[in-house]
């Protein structure tokens, strides 16, 4: 049998109205309550991501600043610590000579004085044995020259002269 | 294989198409009708009043029939695969479910004697699709609303006989005639108008149908499968604003920024979002009711965007828009291409006139193409089962052993068949939607010289 009418290949003007209604509806209706709606979501979306993207690159290079800048804090507790230490040493070792010094000086004191007290001693001593070994040689002296020049004032005073001579140092 | 039934239910239906009262037709084979003049079919919708009848009449008296004798199922019954497939695929005024059983469709007829509106099932049933009442003047044959040409056949609702159908030659082409006969008498049928003029065997008739057949019902269901889909996708991403999309939302994403960066952006650039809407509606439009049209069962089974009707609306629809978004650059491409010399523009501009409408052509008959073709091929492998069954008629039964190798050839062939389908719906919704994007993007896109 040769089909002649193709009925699907014809154009009937009631399925092209119907057509045309429908698709102009379905294009107002989706249009306004789906496709835009979705697209501008999607498009919200996609620009959140971007600036998620962008705000965590930034965040990160915040994070390197942060880093970098707690890297000079760090250095400059560093420096400064070993200043202090240093400070710390020289006022310990300056203190420590002050100390010294003074020790040295009350030391040195203490011995002048002591120095001076021997001496004083020494001089009293002297004196004494001065005295002493003069009474000595004269009592010596006396006793000879009792025996031999008994009562001589002459000899008296050339032995004292004698025995101021004598230099005991 | 469930599918396979579906189809099988279909095909039932379709492949009864005409009462059979075991008459032999075959008398009217290779008789000359050519030199009859059978205009009622080409009428310009006036001036019906029993003319064509007459002539009709004529015409059966040639072939020896009475006046009095309606060729009410003079058809031979031998199965034609052919025949049940481009049934399959044609637009009904009733929704065929199973057996006998159809959903009823709303009918708004116009003719001079005013405007109808009714239920197809108004009609009654009296099997195989058709009415069992004529319904002023209007009748139900095959699932199909007709109009007795006869203007003094009465108003309101009459019961009438059975119906005819033979082919006839007119203008060197072999067109359909139908008949109902009603008080012994045989009354000549019109078919609903139809805007090709006569060249495909249609023509302005007695009655116009902008009824919601078929074709409507599964489009506006169609519609409302992929608003609903749509509007809960939207909601979600308000509701879900900030988070991840899920389930339908999930679905149908992918898809929108596909057409989006694919289609849209390629050929808009920066004014894609003004023809992104259109696009998507194209591409969902045509993707849902290609889809709609692949389940072999009710509510599926619509040859929806395999009727010329439709792609040519959606064609037109791109065309207009190409037409109205114009600019300067490219009018001037067609008018008087810049840049070629004088000569070449003179065969130039008539070419990219042509070129102007040729594209929406292309667009329209692509998209039928290729959807009916995937109807009828699915039909004519289901159909394999009754060819190697071999049955003498469809009313009797074949043999059982090539009715079992129909079956096994068909179930494969079938479900093959059906994959490719599947593909091309989505295959034949992004061409046509990115043929369109090409063609509007070609004319709003700016000059760069």
């Amino acid at each position: 049998m040769i089909i002649a009418k193709f009925y699907p290949f014809i154009p009937e003007p009631g399925l092209m109205l119907w057509t045309i209604l429908i698709f102009s509806l379905f294009w107002f209706l989706m249009s306004k309550f789906a496709f835009k709606p979705i697209a501008g979501a999607l498009k919200e979306r996609e620009t959140d991501i971007q600036k998620a993207l962008d705000e965590a690159k930034m965040a990160r290079q915040e994070m390197a600043n942060l880093k970098s800048e707690h890297q000079v804090l760090l250095d400059q507790a560093k420096e400064e610590r070993s200043q202090i230490l240093l400070q710390a040493k020289e006022a310990a070792e300056s203190y420590r000579k002050e100390q010294k010094e003074k020790a040295d000086s009350e030391f040195r004191i203490k011995v002048d004085s002591a120095l001076e007290e021997i001496e004083n001693r020494k001089m009293e001593a002297m004196v004494t044995i001065k005295n002493d070994a003069g009474q000595m040689a004269l009592d010596i002296a006396e006793k000879i020259l009792k025996k031999e020049l008994k009562g001589d004032p002459a000899q008296v005073s050339f032995v004292k002269g004698l025995v101021d001579d004598i230099k005991l140092s | 294989m469930f599918l396979t039934l579906g189809y099988l239910t279909a095909q039932d239906h379709s492949g009864h198409g005409h009462d059979h009262k075991g008459h032999d037709h075959s008398t009217h084979q290779g008789h000359d009708h050519s030199g009859h003049d059978h205009s009622g079919h080409n009428h310009s919708g006036h001036d019906h009043s029993g003319h064509d009848h007459k002539q009709n009449a004529a015409h059966h008296d040639d072939h020896g029939h009475g006046h009095h004798h309606c060729d009410c199922g003079k058809h031979d019954d031998k199965f034609d695969a052919g025949k049940i497939a481009f049934h399959h695929i044609m637009d009904f005024n009733q929704f065929h479910v199973f057996g006998d059983f159809y959903v009823p469709l709303p009918c708004f007829l116009k003719s001079d004697d005013g405007f109808k509106a009714m239920l197809s099932s108004s009609f009654g049933n009296a099997g195989h699709g058709n009415g069992k009442y004529a319904i002023d003047r209007y009748v139900m044959v095959h699932g199909t609303v007709m109009r007795i040409v006869d203007s003094s056949f009465p108003m309101g609702k009459v019961e009438v006989g059975c119906y005819g159908h033979e082919d006839i030659m007119k203008d060197g082409k072999e067109l359909p005639l139908y008949t109902v006969s009603y008080n012994g008498k045989c009354l000549e049928l019109h078919e609903k108008s139809t805007l090709d003029g006569g060249i495909l065997g249609g023509g302005i008739t007695s009655f116009y149908d902008f009824s919601i057949t078929k074709n409507v019902f599964t489009m506006l269901l169609g519609f409302l499968i992929l608003f609903l889909l749509f509007r809960t996708a939207a909601k979600a991403y308000v509701t879900r604003k900030g988070m991840a999309p899920k389930g339908i939302q999930s679905l149908l994403e992918p898809v929108v920024l596909f057409i989006r960066d694919e289609v849209a952006v390629p050929f808009f650039g920066h004014k894609a979002d003004k023809f992104l809407p259109y696009l998507l509606s194209v591409f969902f439009f045509i993707v849902g009711l290609n889809l709609i049209g692949q389940i072999p069962f009710f509510p599926g089974s619509g040859n929806v965007t395999g009727s010329l009707s439709v792609t040519a609306v959606l064609a037109v629809f791109t065309f207009i828009l190409t037409t109205i978004n114009g600019n300067k650059h490219y009018w001037e491409h067609i008018v008087w291409m810049p840049g070629v010399p004088a000569w070449v523009k003179v065969i130039l501009t008539p070419v990219e006139i042509m070129g102007m409408f040729i594209k929406p052509v292309t667009l329209m008959l692509r998209l039928f193409a290729n959807i009916t073709a995937g109807h009828i091929v699915l039909v004519i492998f289901v159909s394999l089962i009754f060819i190697f069954g071999g049955a003498p008629t469809m009313t009797q039964a074949g043999s059982t052993g090539g009715s079992i190798l129909g079956t096994a050839m068909a179930i494969p062939l079938t479900m093959f068949m059906m994959a490719i389908e599947l593909l091309v719906a989505f295959i034949q919704g992004f061409v046509f939607c990115i043929l369109s994007a090409a063609y509007i993007g070609a004319a709003v896109e700016e000059a760069h010289h």
